[in-house]
């Protein structure tokens, strides 16, 4: 993107059609699904998420050896007047994420989702398919298209592919939960819309490379600029509006909450980067980006305590996505710190999307190691886990290991994007950032330590399940929570080998430990139950003055965060960031 | 004043009564109502765009009329998704209401 | 002040009339009444606006289909109303919300009036490279030939909205038909006007197709009248929907995108560029995928106001 150059004037490089392929692919598996109908969908999909893994690797090696942007003029009309496709460097890793994530996610449900022998059309099992696929045909648009307007038509590909997946299972609140994620996904592509159609009223284009020509910080830019980014952010649930998120995530199944949370977000957080980075590098301006930060910072802090409040395992994990997508906004205050200060802005935007990678297939992970405690068991109180490590060994370890990737140890993925970050704040001066890489961890591990122990935790008397576990989809989850843990060494072509240490030197280790520590003492304070025991510390009259007042802390996070995910609350809150952003866009350079 | 600048001020109107009926009823159709007020408010806007691009015979810039038309039909399909979901909620709860006393907690199974 | 401007803001006054009473009336379907009022009305601004094929997309779509189903929730919800009206923010909520959205419509009016003059446009362009594509209508050319490929996601959003809606039926009437049976009254006026209206519904609709190409017209809202002929039917019960695990039904959904992709393949080997046309050949093809985007429009916008199976598929 910023880094690899655009090829003026622009016409269809070689390799551009793979681009068309990986467009359509996924939107013709639909159609067909949809048509052969019945148990042919789940073949559609384990035939052809395969043939787009290959195809993203194509264009991988392909974007590699020209060493420029992929470009393809879509009926050979050039824009402004027709559709171009682009995909750098920034689209080629998210379709690689997408593909390797779905095909996990394809086989963890491989068992789940099944058509009975007599080949009647079941509708579950139908669905669940045919919107896997559906989620991929959008999310490939997203990555691919190059015009602002293509890119919403992709958007509401997006919100109509993702919403059924949270009330897949027709249950009442998933159906509410539902209906509050399609309302305020919609609030927020419209305000998406109203953006870009100030933009083509000032320059006459939709187009992303043309509009980065053009763009300057006049009103109507700046108000597109403030609109289309928190009506994105509104889609990407990033705190104070994510009210929708917890419930849609939580009710949905524990395959479609892997995809929900590990790929849909993705999507609107991938437009905002594009917007900011591409189209509006010249308008967005240091303070702006400090409030996208100062969210992402909030966001941590309260979904990391909320969720350490949690009585049940799949809110816990859906309130712990809340804390992590505050991670991806940390990004770009590091990257706008200074303007024109190159080295950091490239660290930044490597180190986000890193932490992007790393959250996806971590997260994924750790839905589906959840969900299949929650099978096995059924039911998911924390409290009642014990004796799960015992009894489903690979589970746990799955759930161990993308919390550990999560937590950024050594050599995960979330390590090395916390390293190449805190390189861009120590180059930058931001030191305050470095106090919230570093802290973030801590509130991580908190929640990740509460469940550990709770599963740890031995039981008397033999463990009852209700059902075996799927031997794939425990594999599955391994894999992907693995692959997180091992990221960074996946990522050692574009970044130096010096930066990965050992996980086992003594300063690693040390901060390891010190992160685990602190997460521990966070989890001993503010869970609802004694993490030794089953009694919850509201009853407990013998209980410390000390623990009584963290937890009452927590209360009050817990309360405010139920408060803030009022509708009401929620919706004023968007129009006054709207303002707020607004302002900080006008009044925000330094001198 | 001409009538496209007459337009575009109905336009922002219509946004600005859309987002105040989206924050402050209750009922969800009202919200999707007022969702489908704020999204003609902005094509309308595009609209004028359009009728100022005006040039060589044509009566407006074609490019957001077309545009338009494609955000008409997608505006349709998610009130139809919304609708569907609305009706569906009704029956299954017996009550339509977007507001919860707790966050949906999976159930024991 | 001259005439035109009076009409014109005579319009203005009664849309913001209009929207501001669908917002602040108590009952939901007279709100829903008042939104179709506002539709048509919004159809007749983008006359005034020079931009007819939108208007007749917002007559038809906006206003008409959209009215549809938005009466059939409300009668339906009505016994609902008045349970969730008590959730009804106080008076410091409403002015908070009322100051923060005029905010925001008083700067989108300073925005939107200071835009630059002259308005940039690409009305030159389109006009340079319209002749390639045969069409005289040139909404209908950035529709199919410039922007073909938002028309192409435009049909699979229409799809994915179709599948998600579906989704939504019970599992034990997964197949079955949408909708309620209506039943027919074989001497009433529904009946009436539906053994009479969808020939000349029909006509009228192919002749909005096939002019489209050259006047405002096209396949949208062609499709939007076959799909309201078709409606008509099955609410006076003359037909029925049917099921929705039919073979048929499904290939009838997918039919207009498989055949936008096969002509944007084959321009590949024969113009250069996936959805290119190939000289002399642009306005068939044109038309070729419009025909076929048109019944397939024409099924799903009836589908998605029918709304998910609600009838086992015996019934």
């Amino acid at each position: 993107m910023s880094a690899l150059p655009i090829l003026i004037p622009e016409t269809t490089t070689a390799g551009g059609f793979l681009l068309v392929l990986a467009l359509v692919l996924p939107l013709a598996s639909v159609f067909a699904a949809l048509t052969l109908g019945g148990r042919n969908a789940r073949r559609v999909v384990m035939l052809a998420i395969p043939a787009g893994l290959a195809l993203a690797v194509a264009i991988g090696v392909e974007l590699v050896q020209s060493g420029h942007t992929l470009v393809y003029l879509l009926g050979g009309w050039a824009p402004p007047l027709g559709i171009a496709l682009r995909a750098d460097g920034l689209s080629v890793v998210m379709l690689l994420t997408t593909t390797v994530v779905l095909l996990a996610v394809a086989l963890f449900a491989y068992s789940d989702f099944q058509v009975p022998e007599n080949g009647h059309e079941v509708r579950a099992p139908f669905m669940f398919w045919t919107l896997l696929l559906a989620v991929w045909g959008a999310l490939n648009a997203v990555f691919l298209a190059g015009d602002l307007f293509t890119l919403y038509v992709a958007l509401e590909l997006l919100t109509f592919a993702g919403v059924p997946l949270v009330s897949l299972e027709g249950r009442s609140e998933t159906l509410q939960a539902a209906l509050r994620y399609l309302l305020f996904a919609l609030l927020g592509s419209v305000l998406y819309m109203l953006g870009a159609v100030l933009l083509y009223g000032t320059y006459g284009t939709l187009d992303i490379a043309l509009l980065a020509e053009r763009v300057r910080p006049v009103p109507a830019v700046i108000a597109a600029a403030a609109l289309m980014t928190v009506g994105l952010l509104a889609k990407t649930a990033l705190f104070p509006l994510h009210l929708w998120l917890p419930p849609a995530h939580a009710g949905a199944p524990a395959a479609a909450s892997a995809v929900l949370s590990a790929l849909v977000v993705k999507g609107s957080w991938f437009l905002v980067v594009r917007l900011w980075f591409d189209v509006m590098p010249g308008v967005v301006t240091p303070s702006a980006a400090q409030l996208l930060g100062a969210l992402g910072t909030a966001a941590i802090v309260v979904g990391s305590v909320v969720a350490l409040r949690q009585e049940r395992l799949k809110l816990l994990v859906a309130y712990s996505t809340v804390a992590q997508i505050g991670y991806l906004f940390l990004m770009f205050p590091l990257a706008f710190g200074s303007i024109g200060d190159v080295p950091a802005h490239g660290a930044a935007l490597t180190g986000g999307l890193l932490q992007v990678v790393s959250h996806a297939t971590a997260k994924a992970g750790m839905f589906m190691a959840a969900g299949l405690i929650y099978a096995a068991l059924g039911h998911d109180r924390i409290a009642d886990l014990a004796g799960v490590a015992r009894a489903m060994p690979v589970t746990v370890l799955a759930f161990a290991l993308a919390g550990l990737a999560l937590m950024g140890v050594v050599p995960s993925g979330a390590y090395l994007a916390k390293k190449l970050m805190l390189d861009a704040a120590d180059g930058s001066g931001q030191w305050w950032w470095v106090v919230v890489l570093q802290g973030g961890a801590v509130f991580t591990a908190g929640y990740v330590v509460l469940v550990l122990v709770s599963v740890l935790r031995s039981r008397s008397g033999s463990m009852p399940l209700v059902k075996p576990v799927s031997r794939l989809s425990e594999l599955a989850a391994l894999g992907l929570s693995t692959s997180s843990l091992l990221l960074a060494f996946a990522a050692l072509g574009p970044v130096p080998g010096d930066l990965v240490s050992s996980p086992l030197a003594p300063k690693e280790l040390g901060t390891t430990l010190a992160v685990v520590l602190g997460g521990a003492l966070l989890a001993l304070g503010l869970s609802r139950r004694s993490l030794f025991g089953a009694a919850p510390v509201d009853s407990a009259a013998n209980e410390g003055a000390l623990r009584r007042s963290v937890v009452a802390v927590g209360a009050a996070f817990e309360l405010a965060d139920r408060l803030i995910r009022r509708w009401q609350f929620a919706s004023i809150g968007l129009l006054m960031l709207v303002a707020l952003l607004g302002g900080l866009l006008v009044f925000g350079s330094p001198g | 004043m001409n009538a496209s600048m007459l337009y575009g001020m109905c336009g922002s109107a219509l946004v600005g009564i859309g987002l105040y009926g989206l924050i402050v009823n209750p009922q969800p159709l009202r919200k999707i109502l007022s969702f489908n007020l704020i999204g003609s408010g902005v094509f309308l806007l595009f609209g004028v765009i359009a009728r100022r691009g005006a040039a060589l015979g044509m009566g407006g810039d074609p490019v957001p009329q077309a545009l338009v038309i494609t955000g008409i039909v997608v505006a349709f399909s998610a009130t139809a998704l919304a609708v569907a979901l609305l009706l569906r909620l009704q029956e299954a709860s017996g009550s339509a209401t977007l507001s919860s006393p707790e966050p949906a907690d999976p159930p024991d199974a | 002040m001259n005439m035109p401007l009076l009409v014109d803001g005579s319009l203005v006054v009664l849309i913001l009339a209009v929207a501001i009473w669908t917002i602040a009336v108590r009952d939901s379907f007279a709100a829903v009444v008042g939104y179709a009022i506002y539709g048509l009305m919004l159809a007749l601004a983008w006359v005034r606006l020079a931009a007819i094929d939108a208007a007749l997309t917002e007559a038809a779509i906006g206003g008409g289909l959209t009215g549809v189903l938005l009466i059939r929730a409300a009668v339906r919800l009505r016994p609902t109303e008045s349970v969730v009206a008590v959730e009804t923010p106080g008076r410091f909520v409403k002015a908070l919300a009322a100051v923060l959205a005029g905010t925001v419509s008083a700067a989108l009016a300073v925005v939107v009036l200071s835009l630059p003059v002259p308005a940039p446009t690409l009305a030159p362009e389109v006009a340079g490279h319209i002749a390639s594509t045969g069409l005289g209508n040139a909404v209908t050319a950035v529709l199919l030939a410039f922007r073909a490929t938002d028309t192409l996601l435009e049909a699979v959003v229409l799809v994915f909205a179709l599948i998600a809606v579906w989704s939504l039926a019970p599992d034990r009437l997964w197949g079955g038909r949408p909708g309620p049976r209506y039943h027919l009254e074989a001497n009433g006026m529904l009946a009436y006007l539906a053994r009479l209206l969808p020939p000349l519904g029909i006509i009228v609709a192919i002749y909005v197709f096939w002019v489209g190409a050259d006047l405002p017209g096209g396949k949208f809202q062609a499709g939007t009248l076959l799909a309201a002929m078709w409606l008509l039917a099955i609410m006076a019960g003359l037909t029925d929907a049917p099921p929705v695990s039919r073979g048929w039904l499904r290939v009838a959904l997918v039919t207009g995108s498989a055949v936008f992709l096969a002509i944007g393949f084959a321009g590949v080997p024969l113009a250069g560029a996936f959805l290119a046309y190939p000289a002399g050949y642009a306005k068939p093809l044109i038309l070729v995928i419009e025909a076929a985007s048109m019944l397939s429009i024409a099924v799903t916008l009836a589908l998605l106001v029918l709304g998910p199976p609600e009838r086992s598929a015996q019934q």
